[in-house]
């Protein structure tokens, strides 16, 4: 039996994890950028105050990257209060998270420990071992040169070769450099053709500087882009007429694959429904993986409501979350259904639009007698309010108290005022979702919030996850 | 006709936004031969999807600024107008020399209203025309130029505290054509068109609308409304089928619950009506509660068809002052603006109606030697 103490550490851990996964401090449907940020960091105060070791610990939990930087940063910045044992755990927790975030967001987390002036040893020795694990330091220094200088500047840090700092801190003093890409660097600033074989963003500037017309960039320099550059260059390519090598769509990660489908016009929707039906669907098979049709039988009730919409910061997440949920449930399902709020049955149509009605949506899924009931919505249930929490609290209690099906809610939307994702009812369990990929993840975490499990059930997990973590990266090191 | 009939129009469940209430108002069948004047459609092309038109009347609501004018230059609707095609001009328009500076600072394609006091100080205007018999205590000012120009306050809904955002994250039904807005539970307007798309293009509007100051000071005092949360009485379900019956009693009973209860001010009040125009099957008339003081009294436009149906409404909340000075002027009208007559029927003397007159506003009626003459009757 755990203690009172023990069941409101839990609770409290369920709910940053919540807060973690789905907040981004940006604007939502609800709530603007200051009081999303403002709840947010209460949350990381009173976390780091309150349970430093689990607060490390979600570092292995899927939290966004927004709060894997503060949580590295929050940490690293008391570095004093910790106890040589904490320190070890963190330093491993820290360094294996890094190695998973994009290189943009680690300068950007080097920048402000610079600016909060964080410079202690076990910082210093984290920022070294993270720049000298990057496979291309002269890469790095082209596309990152701003953060990898002030990083090394921070960090006293000598860079990886002499040609290379010279390069950072004083680059136009040389006639010539030996590394071919520092030497394309140094060429484009008087040769046109050179900047082509830079990375797109360093390219971009250099194509101002030379005034070559965007059509033309676009063109040449799209073998250099990333695969997201791509999907997010396409359409504004596509408009000025631009012929590059098309977004290879079936290769794009599930969710942004959906946003991007949601950013399309109707009749464009329509005209290449082939292809993007296609490119979802072996999308969310990549992600099902080996676990392709092994949930049973599956309903979904998907929120389409017009609060998906978002902000004009996060366009159509919360919709494109469930368009990417159902799409992986499908995979995931060996006979699945779909509701979306709004009555529609063709997902790729789905715009934010009406009201929520969750509740008579919830009794449509449950006629269908699922055996996991999956509900993607962010918890404004408004015709009429609060009847979903009524029908899954009257099915739980007075129709299935044996629990024959399954329920779990997902809700991609951070409420700042309530410090966690809006719930439907306490019977059925919520979990917070920014990335569908997350989703078999999610499931299992939802499970510690219905409160049957306790701390120490709840850290074990914790516990397997950080294993897991530590033992990829170190897979990846050792390859 | 006295009363509002809302035939055809089903309420849903409200959503509510700290301190306001919007109550949906859904149309089971839309109506078609009554549109929105086309030239408003266009000033708002980009922000809705058209359906196609088969209207044959127009009307154009009240207060509106488009360019109606041959020139070019602005112009305001006075009045709600009816026309009989779709897109010709409205005949009662008010000339706006808008600032250059104002007139840049509006996009481009916005339906814009009229400056707000100058659209209130029209309703009453509307309503009374001064005194109908020169009865000698009157001024001459009074007789030919009637309660115009009276100034009357009002606030804009921009500065209606919670009512834009309540707005902004409002989930607009399928087939919606209307809404009650409620600040703190008190009905502070209804507003109701013919077609889901007309209430598509002028949802936003509600915001340039004008609340009395009742309104404005519920919207800053009071604490955030609450939801009537749906509750289903869990012991008498033992099957599916009886807990969809039960959700569809819930239903039920808030629409009723609002019907019955929350809009009874408006709905079940007697109204005397004025009608202005009628064209085809449309009429469009004003009305006027009773006047009844220290309780919800609303004003405003409408157009019904043939079986008195409401196709177009658009009500206003009186202030309690506003309240009581319609009701001076209510009794005034009703004894043909006879002074002593009016003071007998409200149990006052001549003066103590002449000075309360004076107190509300109107003392710019009564001829100057009249009302000197009372003031000094009270001194002694």
């Amino acid at each position: 039996m755990d203690s009172y103490g023990d069941l409101i550490a839990a609770d409290d851990v369920l709910l940053f994890v919540n807060a973690a996964i789905t907040s981004t401090g940006q604007r939502e449907f609800h709530s603007d950028a200051g009081e999303q940020r403002l709840s947010l960091d209460f949350l990381h105060a009173y976390m780091l105050g309150n349970y430093r070791d689990l607060y490390a610990g979600v570092l292995a939990l899927d939290i966004n990257d927004h709060n894997a930087v503060l949580v590295i940063r929050h940490l690293l910045e008391t570095s004093g209060e910790a106890t040589a044992e904490q320190r070890r755990s963190e330093g491993r927790l820290i360094a294996a998270r890094l190695a998973t975030l994009p290189p943009q967001r680690v300068y950007g987390l080097f920048d402000a420990l610079r600016r909060a002036r964080v410079n202690n040893r076990r910082t210093r020795a984290i920022m070294r071992d993270w720049l000298s694990a990057r496979p291309d330091a002269a890469f790095d220094a082209v596309k990152y040169r701003g953060g990898l200088k002030r990083a090394l500047r921070h960090a006293h840090l000598a860079p990886a070769t002499k040609e290379l700092g010279a390069f950072v801190f004083a680059p136009l003093t040389r006639k010539r450099y030996e590394t071919p890409l520092l030497e394309t660097w140094r060429r484009a600033h008087y040769e046109q053709a050179a900047l082509y074989e830079l990375p797109y963003t360093a390219a971009e500037g250099f194509a101002a500087k030379h005034g070559i017309s965007r059509k033309v960039f676009l063109e040449r320099i799209a073998p250099r882009m990333t695969r997201l550059e791509t999907l997010r260059l396409r359409d504004s390519a596509h408009r000025i007429g631009a012929t590059g090598t098309p977004a290879d769509l079936t290769r794009m990660p599930l969710t942004r694959l959906a946003t991007y489908v949601l950013s399309l016009p109707v009749e464009e929707r329509v005209r290449r429904r082939a292809e993007l039906t296609h490119a979802l669907e072996s999308a969310a098979g990549r992600v099902a993986g080996p676990h392709r049709g092994s949930w049973g039988k599956v309903t979904a009730v998907l929120d389409d409501s017009f609060s998906t919409f978002g902000s004009v910061h996060k366009r159509r997440r919360p919709l494109a979350v469930a368009l990417a949920c159902h799409h992986l449930l499908a995979a995931l399902a060996d006979d699945y259904t779909g509701l979306w709020t709004s009555g529609r049955t063709d997902a790729l149509l789905a715009r934010p639009y009406g009201p929520t009605p969750l509740g008579r949506r919830i009794l449509d899924a449950l006629d269908t007698a699922p055996s996991r009931l999956v509900i993607v919505s962010d918890g404004w249930d408004n015709a009429p309010p609060g009847l979903a929490g009524e029908v899954l609290r009257v099915f739980r209690t007075r129709l299935d108290p044996e629990r024959r099906t399954s329920i779990v809610h997902l809700n991609p939307v951070y409420d700042a005022a309530d410090f966690d994702v809006r719930r439907l009812s306490p019977t059925v369990p919520t979990a917070g979702v920014r990335d569908a990929e997350d989703l078999p993840a999610l499931v299992e975490l939802a499970q510690f919030a219905e409160g049957r499990t306790g701390l120490a059930e709840l850290i074990t997990y914790m516990d397997t996850r950080a294993t897991r973590m530590l033992d990829a990266t170190h897979q990846e090191r050792s390859r | 006709m006295t009363t509002l009939d809302l035939t055809g129009l089903t309420t849903r469940p409200s959503q509510i936004w700290g301190g306001v209430r919007l109550v949906p108002l859904v149309r089971d069948e839309p109506v078609v031969d009554l549109r929105l004047n086309a030239r408003l459609y266009e000033d708002t092309l980009g922000l809705v999807e058209i359906a196609p038109r088969h209207a044959y009347i127009s009307y154009v609501p009240h207060g509106f600024v488009a360019t109606w004018t041959g020139d070019g230059t602005p112009a305001a609707a006075y009045g709600t107008q009816l026309s009989a095609d779709v897109d010709s001009l409205p005949t009662a328009t008010m000339g706006l020399r808008i600032h250059r500076r104002m007139a840049r600072r509006e996009a481009k394609h916005r339906l814009r209203f009229l400056p707000m006091h100058l659209a209130l100080e029209g309703y009453l205007a509307l309503h009374f025309g001064g005194p109908t018999i020169a009865w000698e205590e009157w001024s001459q000012r009074a007789i030919r130029q009637g309660l115009s120009p009276r100034v009357e306050e009002a606030y804009a809904g921009a500065e209606v505290r919670g009512l834009a955002d309540a707005l902004r994250v409002f989930e607009i039904h399928p087939g919606q054509c209307g809404v009650m807005v409620y600040v703190s539970d008190a009905l502070a307007a209804a507003f109701i068109v013919p077609h889901p798309d007309d209430y598509r293009a002028l949802h936003a509007s509600l915001l340039q609308d004008l609340y009395g100051e009742l309104i404005h000071h519920y919207a800053l005092l009071m604490p955030p409304v609450q939801d009537f949360r749906a509750r289903v009485p869990d012991t008498e379900i033992r099957s599916l089928a009886q807990l969809r019956t039960a959700v569809t009693e819930q239903e039920r009973t808030w629409a009723q619950f609002h019907d019955t209860t929350m809009a009874t001010e408006l709905l079940e009040q007697e109204h005397t009506w004025q009608s202005v125009h009628r064209m085809g099957r449309f009429t469009l008339s004003r009305f006027l509660p009773r006047f009844r003081p220290k309780q919800g009294n609303h004003i405003g436009e409408a157009i019904t068809d043939d079986l008195g149906r409401i196709a177009y409404l658009k009500t206003f909340r009186l202030s309690e002052s506003q309240v009581r000075r319609g009701h001076l002027l209510s009794r005034l009208a009703a004894h043909d603006w006879h002074l002593a007559d009016t003071a007998a029927e409200l149990g006052l003397s001549d003066d103590q109606l002449g000075l309360r007159l004076d107190s509300a506003g109107f003392g710019f009626l009564l001829r100057q030697d009249v009302l000197d003459g009372y003031r000094k009757q009270r001194r002694t």
